[in-house]
């Protein structure tokens, strides 16, 4: 049995359904993300665990036992704050001390637990600072710190790295991935940022108007979406909606407005003409010269009109000879690349069947 | 250059009115009153020449008559234990209240606001004679108190003339200058801190404790100040409402001007006054600065 058993759980603020018969089993030692737009009900799924909100249906268990009945304070469940909520007037180490004298630690224990604290997150020595004397990394740390001093059975996180800055956010990911595996402890964190919650996660559990659409490993959400928005909402995708024109062994092919038949490959037997979409990575298309014969199944030809360059990575938007839109990313290392293409130049882009993935409707 | 000097005298433009009114109001009349206490009173009242005979008149009898006089050190610290009490229990009425209109809906909290201060809208010597007639031995309270100790066997008391009604009307009258700082206070405390409080496993008591009282503690030290200085030198709430016992320190020094009229007695009074408000509140900074700054590092 799970760790974490979310069954059915649903939560309505009025007319509005927050979140929706969501049934998610957390394993232990598990991080797990949900993630999704603002407003898609992942905040308030936390809230449910850590105990703020009490859901309207269905159960939420740890350990085999239903949650329902005991106040935030008495749930084994420690929350990071967006804002980190560190306490002002407590120095650091009476901030990481105050969950161990709530837990009535004996008071001779405390300051070793509160050490050790320190040393998890990297803060040995700012044990007698202030909040305000720490930047906005330290703060994380401490709000980190301060929830997994007394060992909770799972640390909540509630988007913790959305206040910092670019690079931080990376060293903070690369961490946090480290303190996860050294303690143990099961994370379920809390993101709208699809490259956190894939840098991050054991399972992803992408969420939209209230429900999971997609529950999987990081990899498999990447390529193989179950759906438009999942395809859509995780990095950049191209998507192709037509009718089924027709299914062979392994393949289906669809008939794109615009740009006509796209085949792709699938293992799902769709009826003909029943609406569905190919989801196409940007760097699973290939893009070279007008004149260059290309045997994939799928080539078009057009031309750049808008590119990005993004030093590692240039983004080229190729309209096909048909008008559809189409964008793909070509690394910028010197082997991958013969060509450098300027805006309004003539290319012929092209994939093959098993570049896409297909998404029934 | 010439911008700097423009600065420079819009500064003084803006600040000296204010800095004219103190001076002139305030430091002049306060170094009168220094003045004065080192005078001689008149044989008529007032103060008798400065300058007599070629001599200048300046003495310390005023000082070495309230050191002589155990009367005037009782009453002292008489009146300090008034304004102590009624810091106090302003305190307590104030903290549940303040706590009560910061955590309400926004849109009811400027409507309980005027309430606490509505009392401001009539006159406070009105306000002060309303309790003669609320505290009267014939209104319902006194009836009441004296009916529950008759049916205990116990004497009737009276209400009003008595340490008891000045004692309620000076916490009526200061309870707003405690509940708008405390207010002002409270509700700039951000409600996460307390739901991370209670998710690092602190009850409601200790959500209190730690969290919420030790952050309003400045509040606290402000309306502590407010209530405190002004009970302190309070005269017209024992003139009206208390018995012969009740004399504060205001009302002797109102008496020293008006009815004694010895003028240098009243100024050593008041200075003596103004210098130990001083004192205690500096004390209570420092003492409370001082607790905040251990509780800060032992929490």
């Amino acid at each position: 049995m799970a760790l974490l058993e979310i069954q059915n759980v649903t939560r309505r603020f009025g007319t509005f359904t927050a979140v929706d018969q969501v049934s998610i089993s957390i394993e232990a030692g598990e991080f797990f993300t949900l993630l999704g737009p603002s407003g898609c009900g992942k905040t308030t799924l936390l809230r449910m665990i850590a105990g703020f909100d009490l859901p309207d249906g269905g159960s939420i268990r740890l350990n085999g036992e239903d949650l329902a009945g005991l106040p935030p304070e008495r749930r084994p469940v420690r929350t990071v704050f967006q804002s980190y909520a560190l306490f002002p007037h407590m120095t650091v180490e009476g901030n990481i001390a105050f969950p161990l004298q709530m837990a009535k630690t004996p008071a001779s224990d405390i300051p070793a637990k509160v050490d050790a604290a320190l040393e998890d997150v990297r803060l040995t020595g700012f044990g007698k600072r202030y909040p305000h004397e720490l930047s906005g990394g330290q703060k994380q740390r401490v709000a980190i710190g301060r929830a997994l001093v007394t060992h909770p059975t799972v640390l909540l996180l509630d988007e913790p790295l959305a206040a910092l800055d670019a690079k931080l956010r990376e060293e903070m990911q690369i961490e946090l991935i480290n303190l996860q595996k050294e303690v143990g402890i099961t994370f379920v964190y809390v993101t709208h940022d699809q490259t956190e919650a894939l840098a991050l996660s054991h399972r992803i559990a992408v969420m939209n108007k209230g429900r999971v659409e997609q529950l999987d490993e990081p990899s498999k959400i990447y390529s193989f979406p179950n759906s438009r928005f999942v395809a859509d909402f995780i990095g950049t995708c191209n998507l192709l909606d037509g009718p089924v024109l027709k299914v062979d062994e392994g393949t289906v092919t669809i008939d794109v407005g615009g740009l006509g038949p796209v085949r792709v490959a699938s293992s799902d037997r769709p009826t003909a003409g029943q609406t569905a979409s190919i989801a196409l990575r940007p760097e699973k298309i290939r893009i070279a010269g007008a004149a260059a014969q290309d045997a994939a199944a799928n080539h078009f030809r057009g031309s750049v009109t808008d590119l990005l360059y993004l030093g590692d990575v240039t983004v080229y938007k190729v309209s096909t000879e048909s008008g559809t839109k189409l964008e793909a990313l070509l690394a910028n290392s010197a082997a991958g690349r013969t060509k450098f293409f300027e805006i309004g130049d003539a290319v012929a882009v092209s994939w093959p069947v098993d570049a896409g993935h297909f998404i029934p409707r | 250059m010439a911008a700097r000097r423009g600065a420079n005298l819009g500064k003084w433009l803006v600040s000296g009115p204010p800095l004219l009114y103190l001076v002139v109001f305030f430091a002049i009349p306060t170094l009168i009153m220094v003045l004065a206490s080192f005078r001689t009173p008149g044989e008529f009242g007032g103060l008798a020449p400065l300058v007599e005979d070629g001599k200048l008149d300046l003495n310390l009898d005023s000082y070495a008559r309230l050191l002589s006089d155990a009367v005037y050190v009782q009453i002292f610290i008489k009146s300090v234990w008034y304004a102590l009490l009624t810091t106090l229990f302003c305190l307590l009425l104030a903290y549940p209240l303040s706590l009560l209109i910061a955590q309400s809906a926004r849109r009811h909290r400027d409507l309980l606001l005027l309430l606490v201060i509505l009392p401001f809208w009539s006159n406070f010597l009105i306000r002060v004679y309303a309790w003669m007639i609320i505290l009267g031995p014939n209104a319902a309270l006194a009836r009441t108190v004296n009916s529950v100790l008759a049916w205990f066997g116990h004497e009737p008391v009276p209400l009003l003339f008595s340490s008891f009604a000045v004692l309620v009307c000076l916490v009526y009258v200061h309870l707003p200058f405690m509940v708008l700082p405390l207010y002002a206070n409270l509700e700039k405390h951000d409600l996460a801190l307390l739901d991370a409080a209670q998710d690092l496993g602190a009850n409601a008591w200790q959500r209190f404790w730690r969290i919420t009282f030790p952050l309003s503690l400045p509040g606290v030290y402000a309306g502590a100040a407010l209530v405190f200085i002004p009970a302190l030198g309070i005269f017209a709430i024992p003139d009206i409402l208390g018995g012969p016992e009740d004399s504060l320190i205001g009302n002797v020094i109102k008496q020293q001007f008006l009815e004694t009229r010895d003028w240098p007695f009243g100024s050593v009074l008041s200075i003596v006054l103004t210098v130990a408000a001083l004192l205690l509140a500096g004390l209570a900074a420092w003492f409370g600065r001082r607790n905040l700054g251990a509780r800060q590092t032992n929490a």
